[in-house]
């Protein structure tokens, strides 16, 4: 059994969250270049040349990207074979959340459901966050993080389609959850899909498939397919980045389905998770 | 698409000039708030009483920003979503305010408080906080500080960057763009 100290999974975190909310992931800049090439309306061109720029001074003053440094999220895989001294992980996770948030000078956005109040002298800075643990064979603990604003979540959607409803059934709500989403969430956009399990799957699917890096291909090949037409159709939406008009609308379209495809013989569950240009996700394997 | 740059505040000669897709730089003061300090504000005005700051000729700017590090006036402070300012705008918008800064649609109160006492509603780039930082050159709390990041701050800009979204004649930038883009 391998051990891994409390400490040092507090700091790894503390720093994770500093650096990825003040530097644009590679492969985020490289689609807002590419987007930034492609546009054709100017308006448009003129938002993407001020988010490159954006970026460039966040990465120089180590200041945020985007003043909403979100929720922290975590997908964690735990080994089977490795255990935590001197505290438990989740605890871990929390003490590193609230570090990496308070120290780097990011904004505390967790508050109250009902009084709106902050929750920042109550739960801890920015606390609680958002896990999901998986155990897996090993002796590693593998960190995914993302910091999701509430711009592009308040606009993400989940139902549960007929089986009839098939992939044309999809393709429709997507398009109709992106079209009505419009300027709100921030485009242009990363679009996360989740497809079977069960209703509250497909949503954790949704929010997990943002963390794929932009260019790397679904490896279903069907899916693959289905990813390139659904970018190409939202595309045609024409709302382009900040929802000025463009045709540059949606960065990648990523889809998950569960174990394979799986889903109940009734049910065709789908959640599209939205994802703002703001993608801010680093992995950590501890 | 005409490019201009003003200072605050905005007089009705202003704003009337601008047509939705105008780019404009503003500079002079500004003030911050965001629902919670919208609710109080609006508060204030039904009840009579004395507001914060003037609000004749005011831009308000919609943001949370992130802590300033030491040194620093402001945090990243890109625009938050408007519509969640929407139930509060026409009131103050009846009451002098003359230009609102944020991100995403209004509702159809609010572009017709814009016409009828000709306001303009401003897009900044959302996520593009670390830029607009530039532009903020000093920030002060001007009420409610127990709101944190919601606080009514009072800020000096300098050639803020702004698109016109919606302007005094009922033009909505995000309705037209997305027009003349949509392929079918
Ligand atoms: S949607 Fe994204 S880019 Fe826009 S304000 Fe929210 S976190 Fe920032």
């Amino acid at each position: 059994m391998r051990t891994v100290k409390y400490e040092d999974i507090v700091k790894s975190i503390r720093d994770m969250i500093i650096f990825s909310t003040t530097h644009l992931a590679p492969d985020m800049k490289k689609a807002l270049e590419e987007a930034y090439e492609n546009e054709k309306s100017e308006v448009s061109q003129a938002v993407l040349a001020q988010l490159l720029e954006n970026a460039k001074i966040a990465e120089e003053e180590w200041k945020p990207l985007c003043q909403d440094t979100g929720l922290a999220i975590y997908f964690v895989k735990v080994g089977t074979d490795v255990k935590v001294e001197g505290g438990s992980l989740k605890e871990a996770i929390y003490e590193g959340t609230a570090k990496g948030y308070e120290e780097g000078y990011l904004r505390a956005s967790t508050c109250d459901c009902f009084t709106r109040a902050n929750l920042k002298d109550k739960a801890g800075y920015n606390l609680p966050p958002i896990i999901y643990f998986d155990l897996v064979e090993g002796d590693k603990i593998e960190i995914e993080y993302a910091a999701k604003g509430g711009g592009s979540e308040n606009v993400s959607r989940a139902t549960v389609l007929a089986p009839a409803a098939g992939k044309e059934g999809i393709k429709e709500f997507v398009k109709k959850v992106v079209s009505d989403a419009g300027p709100n969430p921030c485009p242009p956009l990363v679009v996360g899909v989740g497809i079977g399990g069960s209703f509250d799957m497909s949503a954790v699917m949704s929010k997990h498939a943002l963390f794929r890096n932009i260019g790397t291909p679904n490896p279903d090949p069907e899916l693959n397919e289905l990813e390139k037409e659904l970018k190409d159709e939202l595309n045609k939406l024409g709302i382009g980045a900040m929802g000025m008009g463009g045709t540059e609308t949606v960065l990648a379209v990523h889809i998950e389905t569960y174990e394979n495809r799986m889903c109940h013989i009734a049910s065709l569950p789908v959640a599209v998770n939205i994802q703002c240009h703001s993608s801010r996700h680093a992995h950590i394997t501890i | 698409m005409a490019e201009y740059r003003l200072k605050t505040p905005l007089s009705n000669e202003d704003v009337e000039k601008l047509k939705s897709g105008d780019i404009v730089y503003l500079s002079g003061t500004m003030y911050t708030a965001r629902d919670a300090a919208h609710k109080r504000l609006v508060d204030l005005i039904l009840n009579g009483e004395e507001l914060p700051f003037e609000l004749e000729g005011a831009v308000i700017y919609y943001v949370g920003p992130t802590p300033p590090k030491p040194g620093e006036p402001i945090g990243s402070a890109g625009p938050t979503t408007s519509y969640r300012m929407d139930p509060y705008a026409p009131i103050l918008i009846e009451h002098g305010l003359k230009g609102m800064i944020g991100k995403g649609k209004r509702n159809q109160d609010v572009k017709d408080a814009c016409v009828k006492y000709k306001a303009v509603y401003f897009g900044a780039t959302g996520g593009a906080a670390a830029l607009i930082a530039k532009a903020i050159k000093k920030a002060e709390v001007i009420a409610y500080p127990e709101l944190g990041p919601e606080a009514v701050r009072r800020i000096e800009v300098e050639d803020f960057p702004v698109v016109v979204v919606n302007d005094t004649f009922g033009n909505d930038l995000y309705d037209e763009g997305r027009k003349l883009w949509e392929k079918k």
